[in-house]
């Protein structure tokens, strides 16, 4: 949305410990302890008091950055303890009066960001050996019992009053949608009818019942909980291969201007045109050659090429999504010498299992993952001089349609697209499949056909004769085919292309995640427009008013 | 490749310049030209025909006349001149202006528009493609001929948007256009009636005058479309349409001259003996003429339509002389009339505006066509003979709409299906009938010769006299 008498209220994603307003991070040796103590009157926009631990966009975005310095800055942390700072009560979910007063949009966007958090907590338990700890001291409710589920492990403190509960259905009239429910049956495999139970039972269920259902791992009296999740944390530290002296490397904060063309970092530049509604992304290769050696990569460290990159798309990707709602449509271009970023691939191959090396890679990985769940058109346009090799072949990949100049009088000219190791499985997608076997469905004749062309530049017509790029207009037809595509796309409806993109980028094959971003986001995107949420006597509404929410009784 | 564009393909559209259209005609022209060889007229690639080729847009440049062999004919890319600050005219961009490349949105809209207008080009030589062989005088071959090139020229026209706007979809479909056979039941040509064959020379006059005239108002409204180059490319078609116009008025114009010249001579209106003489009888003429008024009244489309609103609403294809109609040129809240049936009896009911412009244009269209049936009237009288031809009601005989379910009199009354299949030979020609008309043709191919059952124009083309040798066999 464009204010046009108000200068844009742009919301950014930078933070930094010191600036926490929400939580507070510390970390002693192999355990590192989130404490979650929201303040009140913290609210990222104005309008609400955010009572109970209960967060909005800008405590996220504080989490967000707290697992970043982790994964980062503290190698030697191996378990997380995820905690609250408040008594009696370890968090209440995101704020129903923030969520009253949003607009659609805002809620899709803010439970997007949640839910691709969590998915982060995982993946780094999945492939980084960092493990995690809900250790929930108090009511933990709602999204407060989502982010638990996020973790490898909740332990419930039993006083006999604390509960976990998932109450949005019987209080709220909408899901718990950042994955609550889905993690329920997929990860927790709390049987269905119990499930159901639970998520209609406003007060929740307490500790031991918790355990026999499976919502929790265990529960522990007042007295003896916080040995034992310091137990346990030291158990799952034990199992992690995280270094223990590792020196950890700094992210200082990206250098990034921002202007009326758009976001511009070092290696990603983004021009928003407003009156097409489409921004054209350009992410440029190493502008040397990149260290690839051990200690050259650490001591390049947050200016390590890879990882510069993929914080400064990870930034431009969240702007965008956040503070450029109408802008439908992204163009990705790439610029720069392919060997470099050739170059790079191979230094993330030979060193996989270094710690650094693995982190950064798996920034790049969920950075792809957040691009693939983006609600935005993506065109990858490959032209003279741009460099889709390797590891930025998935850019190309990850787009909806990718459009490649063919030189038939002068194919020298023809901009080269060479694939390398790191695009055969070192990025999967949030179905769990990296992106060219999932383009191909599992297929193996092509997988192999393309798995064959590793190393070797491949020019137009083998790229579209091996189905890695959707047309390759040569130079007669290029500029009015692409102003064409793009013209045609800026005219059809937003609301069905990002369904339909959704649709197409996730064939066969669900996960727990796909189910995140489709089943349980689907149908709460629905439910977050239908009356008998917002409404003015929808649920969401009245909440807190006294008043009882008025449905429409039809079951559609 | 060196060729010199501008002496090969006569154009105003700076071919020698153009290197995406050039690289696309270099692919397509040769093409054309073994279509044109496979399809084009039957057994004549060889004549010298005297035909006019457009040269230029000027006065003088597009009627040039000179002895030429067809596959040799010189077919040219001309636009009408542009207009300057020319805005769309109507519908949602009214007063914006007008696009000088195809907007993205309606791209496909647009294609279909063309590509539809474009198949039917090729599709009505491919119907005539035999009829130089029974040819009534070199004059009707010429003009045969004429019309055939020209509407050679209208699909170069329409390939010319398609290669110049449309990129690597519209190169795919300009080849389509060439691939298409009329009358190819696996393979057919898009619209209807131009899978009809053209069986015979009377077939082939009504055609040029009820379905050549159809696209006449296809391309008047396609002349006021807000894509600029499709406006400017159809008024420029719509100079050679005319002549095909008069070709089929003044041919059926011929044949009833000779017919009542017959009737006279004999005193008779006895159709057997007519027939005797080897002319066509009059009550034959009429209904060969509700065949073919009926057929073109269906080439508009259905009566009430979602399509033809959105190509108005949104700026692709405007109504007939859409500049000189008084009114907001958006018609969001006007309404016009339509038939329906109900009762047993025809009823006119208003539809929405935008969604009856197919029958806007069909009104149009049939004001036009019966001022020309007058004309033919007027040398039935002026021969002294009681009998009057008309055009049967626009419902008659429909094949698509919802007319198309009921069974309508050319006098416009709904019948039962019993009471038409108990008239119906009456008004549309029969078996009978057309193998009378196919036996009368035989080819005349002498100068200044003209078949039994036609005659002679009264003048030549080009004020060349009417013995002239249009045609020179090889």
């Amino acid at each position: 949305m464009t204010y046009p008498d108000a200068p844009r209220q742009t919301i950014t994603y930078d933070t930094h410990p010191e600036r926490y307003k929400h939580w507070r991070l510390n970390c002693d040796g192999a355990v590192a302890t989130l404490h979650l103590d929201i303040d009140e009157d913290g609210g990222i926009k104005p309008g609400y008091k955010l009572k109970l631990n209960s967060y909005d966009l800008g405590v996220d975005i504080e989490l967000y950055d707290a697992l970043q310095r982790i994964r980062f800055e503290h190698p030697e942390v191996r378990s997380v303890v995820v905690t609250s700072a408040k008594d009696r009560i370890f968090c209440s979910g995101a704020n129903i009066f923030m969520l009253g007063v949003s607009t659609h949009a805002w809620k899709v966007n803010f439970c997007k960001f949640t839910n691709e958090t969590r998915n982060g907590i995982e993946d780094s338990s999945r492939h980084s050996g960092l493990k995690f700890i809900a250790a929930c001291n108090g009511t933990t409710a709602g999204g407060g019992y989502e982010l638990a589920l996020a973790c490898d492990e909740i332990i419930l403190i039993d006083d006999r009053s604390s509960a976990v509960s998932l109450p949005e259905v019987p209080l709220l009239g909408v899901l718990p949608g950042t994955g609550g429910l889905t993690r329920v049956t997929d990860k927790r495999h709390v049987r269905r009818d119990h499930a159901d139970m639970f998520c209609t039972l406003t007060e929740g269920v307490r500790a031991q019942r918790a355990k026999e259902w499976r919502l929790i791992d265990d529960y522990a009296k007042p007295q003896q909980f916080a040995e034992k999740v310091q137990q346990r944390a030291a158990q799952l530290a034990a199992l992690s291969d995280r270094p223990a002296d590792a020196k950890g490397v700094a992210l200082p904060a990206l250098k990034r201007m921002i202007d009326e063309a758009g976001y511009h970092y070092e290696t990603v530049d983004v021009i928003i045109d407003r009156k097409t509604r489409r921004a054209t992304l350009t992410v440029a290769a190493p502008s040397a050659a990149v260290a690839d050696s051990i200690d050259g990569i650490v001591a390049a460290g947050s200016s390590w090429w890879p990882l510069l990159m993929a914080r400064e798309l990870d930034d431009a990707i969240l702007m965008l999504r956040t503070n450029d709602l109408e802008i439908g449509t992204w163009v990705i271009k790439t610029s720069g010498n392919a060997q470099h970023v050739l170059d790079a691939d191979a230094a993330l191959a030979k060193h996989a299992q270094h710690w650094f090396v693995r982190e950064v890679t798996g920034m790049l990985r969920r950075t792809l993952a957040r691009l693939d769940v983006t609600s935005r058109t993506l065109i990858a346009l490959v032209e003279r001089d741009t460099c889709f090799v390797g590891t930025l072949a998935e850019l190309l990949l990850a787009a909806d349609r990718g459009y490649m100049l063919s030189l038939p009088d002068d194919e020298q000219a023809e901009a080269k697209i060479t694939l390398s190791e790191m695009n055969f499985g070192s990025y999967p997608m949030v179905n769990g499949q990296y992106r060219i076997a999932a383009r191909f469905y599992g297929e193996e004749a092509p997988i192999a056909a393309a798995k064959a062309a590793i190393g070797k530049p491949q020019g137009a017509a083998a790229m579209l004769e091996l189905g890695l790029v959707t047309a390759t207009p040569d130079d007669l037809d290029w500029e009015d085919e692409i102003r064409l595509v793009l013209e045609e796309r800026a005219s059809l409806s937003p609301d069905a292309l990002t369904a339909m993109e959704a649709n197409l980028r996730f064939g066969p094959g669900e996960t727990m995640e796909t189910r995140v971003f489709g089943r349980l986001s689907a149908w709460q995107n629905w439910i977050f427009i239908r009356p008998n949420a917002v409404g003015e006597a929808g649920a969401l509404k009245v909440f807190g008013s006294g008043n009882k929410a008025k449905f429409n009784w039809e079951r559609v | 490749m060196s060729i010199d564009y501008n002496q090969k393909i006569p154009n105003n559209v700076n071919l020698s310049e153009n290197k995406t259209l050039q690289r696309a005609l270099e692919h397509w022209q040769p093409e054309f030209i073994n279509w044109w060889k496979d399809m084009g007229p039957d057994d004549s690639q060889n004549f010298d025909v005297y035909l006019r080729t457009a040269v230029s847009v000027d006065p003088g440049g597009w009627a040039h006349f000179d002895y030429v062999k067809m596959p040799d004919y010189r077919w040219g890319i001309f636009l009408n001149p542009a207009e300057a600050e020319r805005k769309v005219n109507f519908g949602a961009h009214k007063g914006e202006a007008a696009w000088q490349e195809v907007p993205g949105e309606y791209r496909s809209n647009l294609r279909r528009l063309i590509v539809t207008q474009g198949d039917t080009e090729p599709a009505s030589v491919e119907q005539q493609r035999h009829l130089g062989l029974t040819c009534p005088s070199l004059y009707d071959m010429r003009n045969l001929f004429q019309v055939n090139v020209e509407e050679g020229r209208h699909l170069w026209a329409m390939v010319y948007l398609l290669h110049a706007y449309f990129g690597r979809d519209g190169r795919e479909e300009a080849e389509a256009l060439l691939e298409r056979r009329s009358g190819d039941a696996d393979n057919p040509r898009i619209l209807g009636a131009f899978n009809e064959s053209t069986p015979d020379w009377l077939s082939f006059f009504m055609f040029t005058y009820f379905t050549d005239r159809d696209g006449k108002y296809q391309l008047c409204s396609l002349a006021e479309s807000g894509f600029d180059p499709l406006a400017r490319t159809c008024k420029f078609m719509l100079t050679e349409e005319a002549h095909h116009m008069f070709v089929g008025e003044s041919g059926v114009g011929r044949v009833i001259q000779r017919t009542c010249e017959v009737m006279n001579q004999l005193k008779t209106d006895d159709v057997a003996k007519i027939r005797a003489q080897g002319v066509i009888d009059l009550p034959t003429i009429q209904r060969y003429l509700n065949f073919h008024f009926s057929v073109t009244m269906d080439l508009f489309g259905a009566d009430v339509s979602s399509n033809a609103a959105t190509f108005y609403n949104t700026g692709l294809k405007g109504r007939y002389e859409e500049t000189k109609q008084d009114d907001d040129h958006q018609l969001s809240d006007a309404s016009y009339p339509v038939l329906e049936v109900g009762d047993g009896k025809l009823l006119t009911v208003q539809a929405p505006y935008l969604n009856a412009l197919n029958e806007r244009l069909r009104d149009d269209y049939v004001r036009d066509a019966v001022a020309g049936i007058e004309r033919w009237n007027k040398v039935i009288q002026k021969a002294g003979i009681p009998f009057i031809l008309s055009a049967p009601h626009k419902a008659f005989n429909r094949k698509i709409g919802p007319l198309s379910a009921a069974k309508i009199s050319p006098a416009g009354k709904v019948l039962s299906e019993a009471e038409w299949t108990h008239h119906h030979l009456q008004w549309l020609p029969s078996i009978e009938d057309r193998a009378f008309v196919s036996s009368l043709m035989g080819r005349v191919a002498e100068p200044g010769k003209y078949a039994n059952w036609i005659a002679p124009p009264a003048r030549g083309i080009n004020n060349q006299p009417i013995d002239f040798e249009y045609v020179r066999f090889n």
